[in-house]
């Protein structure tokens, strides 16, 4: 088991490897098919070309590709110098590189971000998975009744509307609605620190987490409703029934646990594909998250600040999917890694 | 053959005088496309000590009997009527509560493919264990010794060792045994195995069907074993009752079942086995057609569509049901041919082809 850890780390290690090849090859290509000088990012258009090419010399954009990014994963472990020639920046471990736009380095940005994504990817897959898999359940047990009915119709409306919808219909209620119904009043204004105003926080989060986990709850509740419905049909159900099990305890020991592995696999990308950012609830609640970063990277083509999201991003996917694996060999026995 | 077994079907004395006497019982489940009848109206009757085979072939509601008389169908939309006495006990009119705790306790069931029937994610030991502890007021530890006991008697080697494994590491023979030893951790009275030897090799079936037999004698139980395999039937069980279409149709001794059929698809049943011991032509002779719809049975007598003899000398076969009516020979068969012709047809057309 250790040594499948291990092997299966390295492997990851190959894998973010590849990624952050391909995201530099992803910088370095517009500058070749359109001639966008990153350059310029920094200088701004009324240079001199004597300028350009200094300022382009000093920071090492006249090397070639590789040369490049191997300064880049160089810069990640032991830090970096930017330098224009006159003043100098220093970029420390982990220098995933430097944003002229922002004037700061890529990792501080991030790090700057990344609890707002936290607070609401943790809180909003705390409910969704309560949520999503308790409707799942009552769903499959009672199947075909009124409650089964009402919980997939409901569901059905919660794959279908996305975040901006619910999420403006939400602010609309509880924010800007009738004053007795203003429970969340600073919702939608932007992210509050934990370790500054806990209330503050909580009552900034809720409508975010609520809109974005009402999606996922959906999925979710279909999901562990299919499975356990499966899981409910196993041979080995009728089996402890057949021992005088009460119903309760089939249910509780013996289907739950079955039905409930393929959530964990999806849960585990799911968290770990949000903790690369929630662009659309980040826009609709106005949080300075992970996902508003990278869209406002986007749209002022702040190319490290693309590189470093990306990669910290995949990042989280490759260890949640190392983390679901080692999971699923304890919850499931015939699962043995070597 | 003693008189209880022949005179067994719609006798009027007191259902409490045997151990296990199944009255009339049918089993419905009301569907979309109509009411399925999965068992319409079967009776027998069996003692401690005693082995009956439930023959016949896919979908002729073999194993949803097996099923109504362990109460599993309880809680679910089927239809059950008729009576299951257990030892002075209703079990269809009782309480659902009651018969759990009978359940797994003085009856309990041996399934078909042991490897989907026990759990995946837990060791053989704990859910042997996690059955005896449900009837048995016993600390784990001493519960987890009754385990290893249990895996040692059904003749698993290593028995403390392995009850650690977990169903995926066991043969398929060996995790029918601890199937076994799972179904007989209670000493329950009635063990009913629902094709126990269909998904084994044909050696592992045969030492499957002489541990059962041992056990049998060692503990005195009653056991059901529902099989198509009549080969099966023939080694272990000591009365036959075959099933066409949610009924029986032919009820005996297994002697009887085997050397003087009467009814025409007992003797496709036995038509069709293959045997190494006779000489024949080179083709076995399928009952031709398939087992009816349980949605749409054919009117009259069940089998009327397959059956070669259909009426035959103006008998109404496919108006009128012929009920199980018991010979002179003490042959249970419900068929509108007359006992005497159905002999003289055996044994004129059918014997010599066995």
């Amino acid at each position: 088991m250790i040594r499948y850890i291990i092997r299966r780390l390295l492997g990851a290690l190959l894998v973010v490897f590849v990624i952050s090849l391909a995201t530099f090859a992803i910088y370095f290509l517009p500058q070749l098919v359109t001639g966008a000088d990153p350059t310029y990012a920094y200088v701004g258009r009324h240079a001199s070309p004597a300028q350009v090419e200094a300022v382009r010399h000093s920071f090492g954009l006249d090397q070639n590709f590789f040369v490049q990014y191997f300064n880049y994963i160089k810069a990640i472990f032991f830090g970096r110098d930017f330098s224009d020639g006159v003043s100098t920046e220093h970029c420390s471990f982990p220098c995933l590189g430097y944003s002229f736009q922002y004037q700061q380095s890529v990792s501080s940005l991030i790090a700057d971000r990344f609890p707002v994504t936290l607070s609401l990817a943790i809180g909003a897959s705390i409910l969704w998975l309560v949520g999503g898999v308790l409707v799942g359940i009552l769903s499959a047990l009672k199947r075909g009744t009124w409650i089964d009915r009402t919980a997939m119709i409901i569901a059905l409306a919660g794959v279908s509307l996305p975040v901006y919808f619910t999420g403006l219909l939400l602010l609309f209620i509880f924010t800007y609605g009738p004053t007795w119904l203003r429970l969340f009043p600073n919702a939608g204004q932007g992210y509050v620190s934990f370790s500054e105003d806990p209330t503050g926080w909580f009552s900034a989060l809720v409508l975010p987490w609520v809109s974005l986990a009402f999606l996922f709850a959906a999925l979710y509740a279909r999901l562990t409703r299919a499975s356990m419905l499966e899981t409910m049909g196993e041979d080995y159900i009728r089996t402890a029934r057949a021992k005088g099990l009460p119903g309760r305890i089939v249910i509780r020991k013996h289907a739950l646990r079955a039905a409930l592995t393929p959530i964990v696999t999806i849960f585990g990308l799911d968290l770990a594909g949000l903790l690369g950012g929630a662009v659309l609830t980040e826009f609709t609640f106005s949080l300075q998250g992970l996902g508003k970063l990278s869209i406002d990277a986007i749209n002022k083509q702040d190319l490290p600040v693309i590189m470093g999201v990306v990669l910290i991003g995949a990042v989280f996917l490759v260890l949640a999917n190392i983390v679901v694996d080692v999971l699923y060999a304890v919850i499931d026995p015939r699962v043995r890694y070597t | 053959m003693s008189a209880v077994y022949t005179s067994a079907v719609g006798t009027p004395a007191s259902p409490r005088d045997t151990f296990l006497d199944v009255r009339d019982l049918r089993v419905h489940f009301p569907t979309e496309d109509g009411l399925v009848r999965a068992v319409d109206g079967i009776s027998f009757k069996l003692t401690k000590g005693r082995t009956l085979g439930i023959v016949g072939e896919s979908g002729c509601g073999k194993s949803v009997t097996s099923q109504a008389i362990l109460g599993l169908h309880k809680g679910t939309r089927a239809k059950i009527s008729g009576e299951v006495w257990l030892d002075g006990t209703d079990l269809v009119a009782a309480d659902a509560e009651d018969v759990r705790l009978l359940r797994g306790n003085k009856m309990s069931m041996i399934f078909q493919d042991p490897l989907s029937a026990l759990h995946p994610f837990f060791s053989i030991g704990a859910q042997i264990v996690e059955a005896y502890r449900i009837h048995n007021d016993a600390s784990k530890k001493v519960a987890w010794t009754r385990a290893v006991e249990m895996l040692d008697r059904v003749g698993i080697p290593n028995p403390a060792d392995r009850a650690r494994d977990y169903p995926h590491q066991f043969s398929g023979g060996m995790r029918q045994r601890a199937m076994i030893a799972m179904a007989l951790v209670n000493d329950p009275q009635l063990l009913i195995a629902d094709e126990p030897t269909t998904a084994l090799d044909v050696t592992v079936q045969a030492q499957i069907i002489e541990l059962m037999s041992d056990l049998q004698k060692e503990f005195g139980s009653a056991i059901i074993i529902i099989t198509h395999d009549l080969g099966v039937v023939a080694e272990i069980a000591d009365d036959v009752m075959v099933m066409y279409a949610g009924r029986g149709i032919e009820y005996s001794g297994a002697d009887d079942v085997f050397y003087r059929p009467e009814h025409p698809y007992t003797w496709g049943l036995l038509n069709s086995v293959t045997r190494l011991d006779r000489v024949r032509e080179d083709r076995l002779r399928p009952i031709p057609g398939s087992p009816p719809s349980l949605l749409n049975v054919p009117s009259g007598c069940a089998f009327n569509p397959r059956c070669q003899y259909r009426g035959q000398g103006g008998i109404p076969c496919t108006t009128e049901r012929p009920e199980l009516v018991t010979t002179a020979s003490g042959h249970t068969v419900a068929c509108h041919l007359s006992a005497e012709d159905r002999r003289a047809t055996f044994l004129g057309d059918i014997k010599p082809s066995l």
